[in-house]
């Protein structure tokens, strides 16, 4: 009983199309991710020949996976990133992209998002920041708001969460932009810098999920959810003047780190040529 | 498509850097030889003793080969980048020992899943634990076997020597690219760390085996199919604008995911055992000593079965039909012929560096009226001839 797909999207093409419809709920600002994502491949014109997708697991994990029509790989719980890593060694000069969730790339795969900032790898990875864990049902994440409600903080949630894009800036990366899938035309910018940087990017979407989080903090209409990130979006160039008082509970958005660094893959091929020259193993014929 | 290291520009450099010859050198080293020889270009591991020198000798010999050395931050990023590296042509491999292997069952699944050919090295030592970190132990025979959650084949290989350990990672390179499939071998903490004569070889002495690539676009379409009947899908490499789908959860031929419908995970699961099962002669190996007119086996695997021959020899000398059976590839454990040999002795003495986890399978394989019998060790020290010996004698 398929369901009939409205064709005429002129991205569709660049959709499994056996893989639709979507799994996603009605709301879910995973589409705006998808859309987005599918916006800045078509604007830099990239081969999705040239595209090998990663994700892990999580309503976030399912957005390019199996959704985009590239190479795509859909790891395990939080190792998405890992994966990439052995991938981009691979394929150097291929785009390696990570799309998947907080809870996967932040929490359990928290140590693999800082040491990849750290190498400065060049992968893309477009984190969706949805607060929640939406995919188990709801339960309190490391990016839950201080004081929200899960299904796992029925009485409130009593932790701080972790600031991604900070963490991930101050880790190395070469790029690292935060905005809400209400600022979508940043967004898309931000994603075709992010695949145009050469070394570590991450992109973090602040992404409605109306079913799982929204819904238990009073907001679940999707619109709802997006008036709430334009209310307490803050330029991140205002916020430097802000107090940690004042930036309680706001979102800052924009660029944090957009700079040079000498990237992973590159290196290593570097170190590769050193030893083989050092060691007087380049060439054709010598004697053997 | 490409695998790495198959190049004819690879066996100059090996030829090259590697003169055949005789050696004195670390189980470690003569493995991590071996990996190169087999064609490893791709190492992605997290130290941890007693396996270190084997990362120790790839980060040092990789480079020259045109290889790349990963230093992940843990075990489990390890397996995930050699995933990664093995769907874009790379032959792979991690070594690591028991915390480490634990922490790598999960994607030890996934490659069984996602049928992606790696080899995986876990040096054995003591545990549970931490135990004795730096002592060597058999006590992972199981682990191996069912570490990781739910129905799965697995192939493991476990030499008993250096040199063994040399030839045996390349065997577990050639099943693990034929069959497309990781697989374990069950090094130890002892044998890792001996000096001994290892021998190597020219390296066009060595057969080495690749996995098969699609043969055309339909083949590249259905990733998990089965179009040769042998169980083993043709891989198509990521990068090659296939746009191939890659999943861990139950999938249908093309790989787009069904986790709904019983048939496709029942069809997917069994061809995975069935292509382990069927495949049986790719991979099946033991030893055998005197078992011609044993009336006493000695079964032992690993670090053990040198001892255990020690002692067979000995008994022998002294008069006493013992044999010895040393299951190479222990899973799937050559049961067949054990049945055979079961049914024509009086006593069989498994012997193995921990509590009891070999004769498990051994048991299974025996009538009633056979003895059975451990010969056990654990706290680090190998089991001597003497040892084996003395049980020997005692149901002589
Ligand atoms: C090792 C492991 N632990 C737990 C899970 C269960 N699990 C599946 S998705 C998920 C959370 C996903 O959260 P997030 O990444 O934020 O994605 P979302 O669904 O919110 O988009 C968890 C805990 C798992 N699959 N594997
Ligand atoms: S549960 Fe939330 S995150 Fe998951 S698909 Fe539904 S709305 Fe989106």
């Amino acid at each position: 009983m398929a369901k009939e797909i409205y064709s005429k999207y002129p991205l569709i093409k660049y959709l499994r199309k056996e893989a639709l419809p979507t799994a996603l709920c009605p709301g879910c600002g995973g589409g705006t991710v998808l859309n987005a994502f599918a916006n800045a491949v078509d604007q830099l014109k990239i081969d999705p020949k040239d595209l090998v997708v990663v994700s892990g697991i999580g309503c976030s994990a399912w957005i390019a996976s199996p959704y985009f029509l590239a190479d795509t790989l859909h790891t395990t719980h939080g190792r998405a990133i890992a994966f990439a890593t052995g991938v981009k060694v691979g394929l150097p000069d291929k785009k390696v992209v990570v799309i998947s969730g907080d809870g996967d790339l932040a929490s359990i795969g928290g140590n693999h998002l800082i040491h990849a900032a750290r190498r400065n790898i060049d992968i893309t990875v477009i984190l969706v920041n949805n607060f929640i864990y939406g995919m188990t049902g709801g339960q309190v994440a490391p990016t839950t708001p201080f004081g929200a409600k899960t299904t796992t903080s029925p009485y409130r949630n009593i932790e701080h969460p972790l600031q991604i894009s900070e963490t991930v800036a101050a880790a190395g990366a070469s790029y690292v932009a935060r905005w809400t899938t209400a600022h979508v035309y940043q967004l898309i910018e931000s994603i075709k810098k992010a695949l145009q940087v050469k070394g570590f990017s991450l992109v973090e979407v602040i992404s409605q999920c109306p079913v799982q989080f929204g819904r238990r903090n009073q907001m679940k209409e999707p619109a709802e959810m997006l008036r709430w990130y334009l209310k307490n979006s803050v330029p991140i160039s205002k916020a430097k003047n802000m107090s940690p008082e004042e930036l309680e509970g706001k979102f800052v958005i924009g660029e944090f780190v957009n700079r040079e660094r000498p990237e992973f893959v590159t290196e290593l091929n570097k170190l590769i040529d050193e030893v083989q020259e050092h060691f007087g193993l380049k060439g054709e014929s010598d004697g053997v | 498509m490409i695998i790495r290291g198959d190049e004819p520009e690879q066996i100059r450099l090996i030829k090259k850097l590697y003169k055949p010859g005789n050696y004195f050198m670390q189980g470690n080293e003569a493995l991590s030889y071996g990996a190169l020889f087999a064609g490893c270009r791709f190492y992605a591991g997290y130290p941890i003793t007693p396996s270190s020198e084997i990362a120790e000798t790839m980060a040092r010999e990789l480079p020259k080969l045109g290889g790349y050395y990963l230093q992940m931050e843990d075990e489990i990023g390890s397996i995930a980048a050699m995933v990664g590296a093995s769907w874009t042509g790379f032959k792979v491999m991690t070594a690591t020992a028991g915390p480490g292997f634990s922490l790598m069952q999960e994607n030890l699944g996934y490659a069984v899943m996602t049928e992606t050919p790696l080899v995986l090295v876990d040096v054995q030592r003591s545990g549970p634990s931490t135990g004795q970190a730096t002592k060597g132990a058999q006590g992972d025979f199981f682990q191996a076997r069912w570490g990781t959650h739910g129905d799965h084949p697995i192939v493991a290989l476990s030499p008993t020597s250096g040199q063994d350990a040399f030839w045996e990672v390349i065997r577990a390179f050639n099943i693990a690219e034929r069959l497309r499939t990781p697989v374990v071998v069950l090094f130890d903490g002892v044998l890792a760390h001996t000096r001994e004569l290892v021998k190597i070889p020219d390296v066009e002495e060595v057969e080495i085996t690749y996995r098969k690539l699609p043969a055309n676009e339909e083949e590249a379409k259905l990733p998990f199919g089965d179009p040769h009947g042998d169980g083993v899908p043709p891989m198509p490499l990521f990068g090659h604008g296939y746009f191939t789908h890659v999943t861990g959860s139950t999938h249908k031929e093309n790989g787009l995911r069904d986790v709904y419908t019983p048939e496709v995970h029942d069809k997917l699961v069994r061809r995975i055992h069935r292509k382990i099962e069927q495949n049986r002669h790719v991979y099946e190996k033991y030893e055998e000593h005197f078992t011609d007119d044993a009336e006493i086996l000695v079964v032992s695997w690993g670090v053990t079965a040198r001892p255990a021959l020690g002692a067979v020899l000995k008994a022998r000398e002294e008069g006493i039909k013992a044999g010895l059976f040393v299951p190479k590839t222990v899973h799937p454990f050559p049961g067949e012929r054990m049945r055979e040999l079961g049914k024509k002795v009086r006593a069989v003495l498994v012997a193995e560096m921990n509590l009891g986890q070999m004769i498990i399978e051994v048991e299974r394989y025996l009538n009633d009226d056979v003895l059975l019998k451990g010969v056990n060790k654990i706290g680090g020290v190998p089991l001597t001839v003497e040892e084996i010996l003395r049980e020997i004698r005692g149901v002589a």
